[in-house]
């Protein structure tokens, strides 16, 4: 157990490692864009306006306004995660290309966070341009300086999910494991982090579940920024997420480290 | 350059290499030659910092391995055994990468991935991607790659293996140039000529130890001799022809239907056979392979 807390050996040479995924996602960004912005842009406009259309407001604001900021949350932790699930376990297993960079001066903790710092990319991409419909929308009712906080936040919510899908890697026997990994850690992520209804109504339990789920700070901090509810007790998640991805880049890398090191 | 002392490596219930030592001097070039499981790879792994030690003393460029992973991987090049090539960008691309993880500053890697494009005549593929690279192509790109840092120390798991015999000589002739430059070698191969061709000495593994470790010309003079004599005659034959060449000197061995002799001269020995129409399937030098079978007999490792 003890060995899963070691600090690990990261320098700026993870740097090297997240250059090598910009420049082969130059090749597929297209295709990678569109499968990860299809998705959250139809669940904003499709319930948004569709439930949306029978409901007066929702905790004070519409329905759209108030599914919006959850949405880019969402987006955030679905890029970074598929980046680092399929993507990571791809380069580490298929093409044994950590193999190829371990004979450099690289270590695992170079990879590893080099693979993660590029997830949390791929969720500020992704995150970013959801934000950015979302403004065109006329959905961002918070002070324009906000969009600053709320790009940090979508960046910290990459991290976190990356180094959370590492983990999922780490432990992977094959790409069919992601199913149960999707099912059973995102998915409830998806509908009770209060994304699409607000968490006062769900009975006690699922209350308290929810406030086990990362996700639930992140969506409360970016309605917080979004609409024009804004609340200091809502930013307190921030301190609170950032420890919880500290610790987990501390066990995704040496939970690699125990899969590639013989 | 390279110290190894009572090196282990275990793997859980496995050990895979045994307490070897040996000493590998600046330029030389030193192969590991053994049956498959005896240990040669998990022993280059070790001096290129891949994998930990279990025990024992491995120093490279006077870093330990424990210690200084970091610098001697900067001081190594490696073509490893599984081609990982990275498939996502093309020739030129996944040489420029990999020297960003060295740090080459970017103008004077540009020019370095050129030189060794041409090197390794892969111009015409500069732009290709991985897949549309032949298993010659691929390896040479891999040689490419191992010395993109300029290393002190090139390690070549099993370079030409697979390959055809085309491509096979150019690698050697590529490597016997980089010799020549002063670069220390240090290989594994399944191909006894590929050794005789290419090493200063080797060490012949079994099992995760050292059997024996030198100049392969000289260790296969002392060792076997310098003729071989094949016959294909049964164990009867055999018998009574022993009993008659008692008076030469030499040594022999029984595989199959082969018997094998082994001699320091051959001439006498051969006239007898043949005067007295023995089947006589070959008369040869005595090469690697002979010592490396003998030591390491024939039984088959899967």
């Amino acid at each position: 157990m003890k060995s899963i807390f070691k600090v690990p050996d990261i320098s700026f040479r993870a740097y090297r490692v997240w250059q090598r995924n910009r420049d082969s996602y130059k090749r597929f960004y297209k295709a990678n864009l569109i499968g990860s912005l299809g998705e959250p842009v139809m669940f904003l406009f499709g319930m948004g306006l569709g439930i949306g259309g029978y409901l007066a407001s929702m905790e004070g604001v519409s329905y759209i306004q108030f599914i919006a900021s959850g949405i880019i949350m969402v987006t955030a932790m679905y890029s970074a995660t598929f980046e680092c699930t399929f993507g990571s376990y791809t380069r580490m297993m298929g093409q044994k290309t950590y193999d190829g960079i371990l004979a450099t001066p690289l270590t695992v903790g170079d990879i590893v966070m080099g693979d993660i710092l590029w997830g949390a990319t791929k969720s500020l991409i992704s995150g970013g341009i959801m934000l950015a419909i979302i403004i065109i929308a006329g959905l961002m009712k918070g002070p324009v300086i906000f969009i600053i906080p709320i790009l940090m936040l979508i960046f910290l919510v990459g991290l976190m999910f990356a180094s959370m899908a590492m983990i999922a890697t780490a432990l992977s026997p094959s790409y069919e494991f992601f199913s149960y990994y999707f099912t059973l850690t995102l998915t409830p992520m998806f509908f009770f982090s209060g994304v699409f209804f607000p968490l006062e109504k769900f009975p006690l339990i699922i209350k308290g579940i929810s406030y086990l789920l990362p996700l639930t700070y992140a969506v409360n901090i970016s309605r917080s920024l979004v609409t024009e509810n804004f609340s200091y007790i809502a930013l307190s998640g921030f301190p609170l997420l950032l420890a919880l991805t500290i610790i987990l880049v501390i066990v995704a890398v040496n939970m690699i480290e125990k899969r590639v090191v013989k | 350059m390279i110290i190894a002392k009572n090196l282990v490596k275990k793997y859980e219930e496995i050990t895979a290499v045994d307490g070897i030592s040996f000493v590998i001097n600046r330029g030389e070039c030193y192969g590991f030659l053994g049956p498959n499981g005896a240990g040669k790879t998990t022993t280059m792994k070790i001096i290129n910092c891949m994998s930990p030690l279990t025990s024992g003393n491995v120093l490279v460029c006077e870093r330990h391995v424990k210690t200084k992973p970091r610098e001697i991987k900067a001081l190594t090049g490696v073509v490893p055994q599984e081609e990982n090539l990275d498939p996502d960008l093309t020739v030129f691309k996944n040489l420029l990468v990999y020297a960003r993880y060295f740090e080459v500053p970017s103008n004077e890697a540009e020019s370095r991935v050129e030189e060794l494009i041409n090197f390794l005549n892969l111009s015409e593929k500069i732009d290709s991607h991985i897949n549309e690279l032949s298993g010659g192509m691929k390896r040479r790109l891999l040689i490419a790659r191992a010395l993109i840092n300029n290393p002190e120390i090139l390690i070549l798991d099993e370079p030409t293996t697979g390959l055809d015999p085309q491509v096979r000589h150019m690698i050697w002739q590529k490597l016997r140039q980089l010799k020549k430059n002063g670069i220390t070698m240090l290989l594994t191969t399944h191909y006894m000529e590929e050794a005789s061709q290419l090493c200063d000495r080797i060490a012949i593994m079994d099992k995760g130890k050292i059997l024996i470790e030198g100049n392969p010309v000289t260790l296969v003079e002392e060792k076997i001799g310098k003729e071989v004599l094949e016959l294909r005659i049964n164990n009867a034959m055999e018998n009574e022809l022993l009993q008659k060449l008692n008076r030469f000197e030499f040594t022999h061995d029984r595989v199959g239907d082969t018997l094998y002799m082994f001699s320091r001269d051959g001439r006498e020995l051969l006239q007898y056979l043949v005067s007295n129409d023995y089947p006589l399937v070959l008369h040869r030098p005595a090469t690697l392979e002979d010592l490396f079978l003998k030591l390491t007999g024939r039984g088959l490792r899967e």
